[in-house]
């Protein structure tokens, strides 16, 4: 049996130091294979954030390996791990965080243009994206023009338009309503499930987390829980984006 | 890549009009400033230079004063003049002289056609044509027997034709008569025009023979200068020093008295002056450069501005892989892209500026390219600079806080 793609070992990460000193992760192993969609949960300030961009090798743990692919991670200078994400890995945030004043398409183009691709296949794929999460026909539209779930559906064709091998979530759903929500979490599946993208994604929900196929559950800092998802939920995305744009 | 990020540039540029137009205010003044002081000052020199040249090349003035405080040429006041036997004594015993002009000067009204014009009247003898560079338009030069006599006779510039015989060219005047004070006199020649310049009008003036001048005029057989013009290819150096000493034996000073003439070189006047002209024409345009720093300043301040408000954009970029260079080039080439606009607009700015004042100030408008690129250069130069800590800053950035940054 191959290495799982994702390999934590006795990952901690310190806050602070002295009497302000905090844990806010205290040796964490965990093991993610390829093809998973993992929901990430546990109660405000257990650490699940800061697991989230660890994992996203956006931030160095404190202590422990980080074997992304067999690779460690912890050894990377800041440019190395920056080449490691706009290789691997797609990020949707709680915020969007789309560029404003901004079209759509350029939005999603924009991961392309820093791993140097020409001008045609930056638009042919952010096209592509686009049309994968329901957004074909709106490519001109700038965030202000869009709603909370298309602009989130926006940041995760960005997420995706660079085919990653992991797509990483932090409370994608933290600020759309319910509707939109299960909208979101349908593209999140499906992209796990039609494409094999490992889908990585925190929720304080237990109706989103149910669309996952694993949960683990964080309490200040540990892992409390590891468990499968017996009956993930099953849903109809491309109905749901329907109802929306309509 | 680079194209792309020039592009992200131009668009972060563009999407901010008025703000990106009050940002290189600074340098659109610092740079239409350095150009426009710069090409004036070339004018003026320009202008200066022509003049002298005009008044006659490898000619030396000697005229009566003594060196004071005030500089050469200060209070000529008590100090004798010189005779007519000055010049000849030159002429004969120094090498390498070409011509000695003796001139003697009076400002006199004349009146022609029942005209009346206020003018210089120059005496002199036909070795002032040779020293003076003039040359006659129409008519001729004093007969020997008109210098020996002090005839009536004279010779006048093209601004003195035009004000008392009118007609825009050709040789109205000749022959007719002209008013000098109590006498009136034969104009037998005209002058070439020399034009205008820096220097006064040169073609307003009346010429009479020097013995006229003297009689008629003046009522002294005295000289008030001698213009004496070296040989082609004579070193003026050594011909003054001997001049020097012919002048000072000729006037009895002895080893301790000062000199109570001096000598003018045209050719070192005009050095002097293009020189002066020069420190001043830097001095300015260094002025100038300081507002081309304070644009840099200003520059500066927008795109720390401009890192603040995106803080969550950098966040962004680097989180989905930009790299510390791609950013920081980002910054860079939009500070860039600011301050080589505001050279541009600038650079247009003070073509039309410096075209039009030289036109007010009556110097030649010559358009120097080296002082405009340079200056399109060096305000490029100062986008790299002042966008320099900006640009690191919005590069090292921690993509995790900038992406929570409210
Ligand atoms: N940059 C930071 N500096 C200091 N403490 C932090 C920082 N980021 C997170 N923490 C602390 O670490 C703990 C875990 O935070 P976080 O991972 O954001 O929790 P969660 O996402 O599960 O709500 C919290 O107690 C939080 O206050
Ligand atoms: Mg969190």
């Amino acid at each position: 049996m191959t290495a799982p793609l994702i390999q934590l070992r006795g990952i901690s990460r310190r806050y602070g130091s002295g009497a302000a000193e905090l844990m806010a992760l205290d040796g964490i192993d965990l093991d993610i294979g390829a093809g998973e969609f993992v929901a990430i949960m546990g109660p405000s300030g257990s650490g699940k954030s800061t697991a989230m961009n660890i994992l996203g090798c956006l931030d160095t743990p404190t202590a422990g390996q980080y074997l992304f692919k067999g690779a460690h991670v912890e050894a990377l200078t800041r440019d190395q791990r920056a080449r490691l994400r706009r290789r691997y890995l797609g990020f949707v945030f709680q915020g969007f965080n789309l560029l404003a004043r901004t079209s759509a398409q350029e939005n999603v183009e924009l991961p392309l243009l820093y791993r140097g691709d020409g001008a045609a296949v930056r638009s042919a794929a952010a096209t592509k994206a686009l049309q994968a999460v329901g957004l074909g026909g709106w490519e001109d539209h700038t965030p202000g023009e869009l709603s909370g779930g298309q602009q989130q559906r926006v940041a995760i064709a960005r997420a995706i338009v660079t085919t990653p091998a992991v797509v990483l979530a932090d409370e994608p759903t933290g600020n759309l309503d319910t509707q939109r929500s299960h909208e979101i979490m349908g593209l999140l599946m499906e992209l796990n499930s039609a494409h094999g993208i490992t889908v990585l994604m925190v929720t304080h929900e237990p109706d989103m987390a149910a669309y996952a196929r694993r949960m683990v559950h964080f309490v200040d800092g540990r892992i409390a829980r590891d468990e499968v998802n017996p009956h993930p939920v099953v849903a109809a995305p491309r109905a749901a984006a329907a109802v929306e744009t309509t | 890549m680079l194209f792309s990020v020039f592009m992200l540039a131009l668009r972060s540029v563009r999407r901010n009009m008025l703000r990106s137009f009050l940002t290189i205010l600074g340098i659109v003044i610092g740079v239409s400033a350095v150009i426009t002081m710069v090409t004036l000052g070339n004018g003026a020199t320009q202008a200066i230079e022509t003049q002298i040249t005009s008044l006659g090349t490898n000619l030396l003035l000697v005229m009566p004063g003594q060196r004071g405080p005030g500089g050469p040429g200060a209070g000529s006041g008590g100090v004798p003049q010189f005779t007519e036997s000055d010049a000849e004594a030159i002429a004969s015993q120094i090498g390498g002289v070409a011509a000695v002009a003796p001139q003697g000067r009076a400002s006199v009204h004349v009146v022609a056609n029942g005209r009346n014009w206020l003018t210089t009247v120059t005496g002199s003898t036909n070795a002032w044509f040779t020293t003076g560079n003039w040359k006659l338009a129409a008519g001729r030069m004093f007969d020997p027997d008109e210098q020996a006599a002090g005839s009536a006779v004279c010779i006048i510039g093209e601004t003195v034709r035009r004000e008392l015989y009118g007609g825009t060219t050709g040789v109205t005047g000749l022959g007719e008569q002209l008013r000098v004070k109590q006498f009136s006199c034969e104009v037998v020649g005209i002058l070439s025009s020399k034009g205008q310049g820096g220097m006064g009008d040169q073609d307003d003036t009346v010429v009479l023979p020097l013995y006229t001048l003297q009689r008629r005029v003046t009522g002294s057989r005295k000289v008030g200068m001698l213009s004496v013009s070296m040989e082609e290819g004579a070193d003026s150096a050594p011909l003054k020093a001997s001049l020097r000493q012919l002048m000072r034996e000729r006037r009895n000073l002895s080893e301790e008295d000062d000199d109570n003439f001096n000598v003018f070189d045209t050719q070192q006047l005009a050095e002097t002056l293009s020189g002066t002209m020069g420190v001043l024409t830097s001095l300015l345009g260094a002025v100038a450069a300081v507002s081309l720093l304070v644009g840099g300043i200003g520059i500066m301040n927008i795109m720390l501005v401009s890192v603040t408000e995106r803080t969550r954009e950098i966040g962004l970029r680097l989180a989905i892989g930009a790299l510390e260079g791609e950013v920081m080039l980002q910054f860079l080439i939009e500070a860039v892209v600011l301050s080589a606009l505001g050279g541009i607009v600038g650079v247009l700015l003070a073509t039309g500026a410096s075209y039009w004042l030289s036109g007010l100030m009556e110097v030649p408008y010559r358009f120097d390219p080296s002082i405009n690129l340079l200056a399109l250069l060096f305000s490029a130069a100062i986008g790299v600079v002042f966008g320099y800590f900006p640009a690191r800053r919005a590069a090292r950035l921690d993509p995790i806080e900038a992406l929570r940054h409210e």
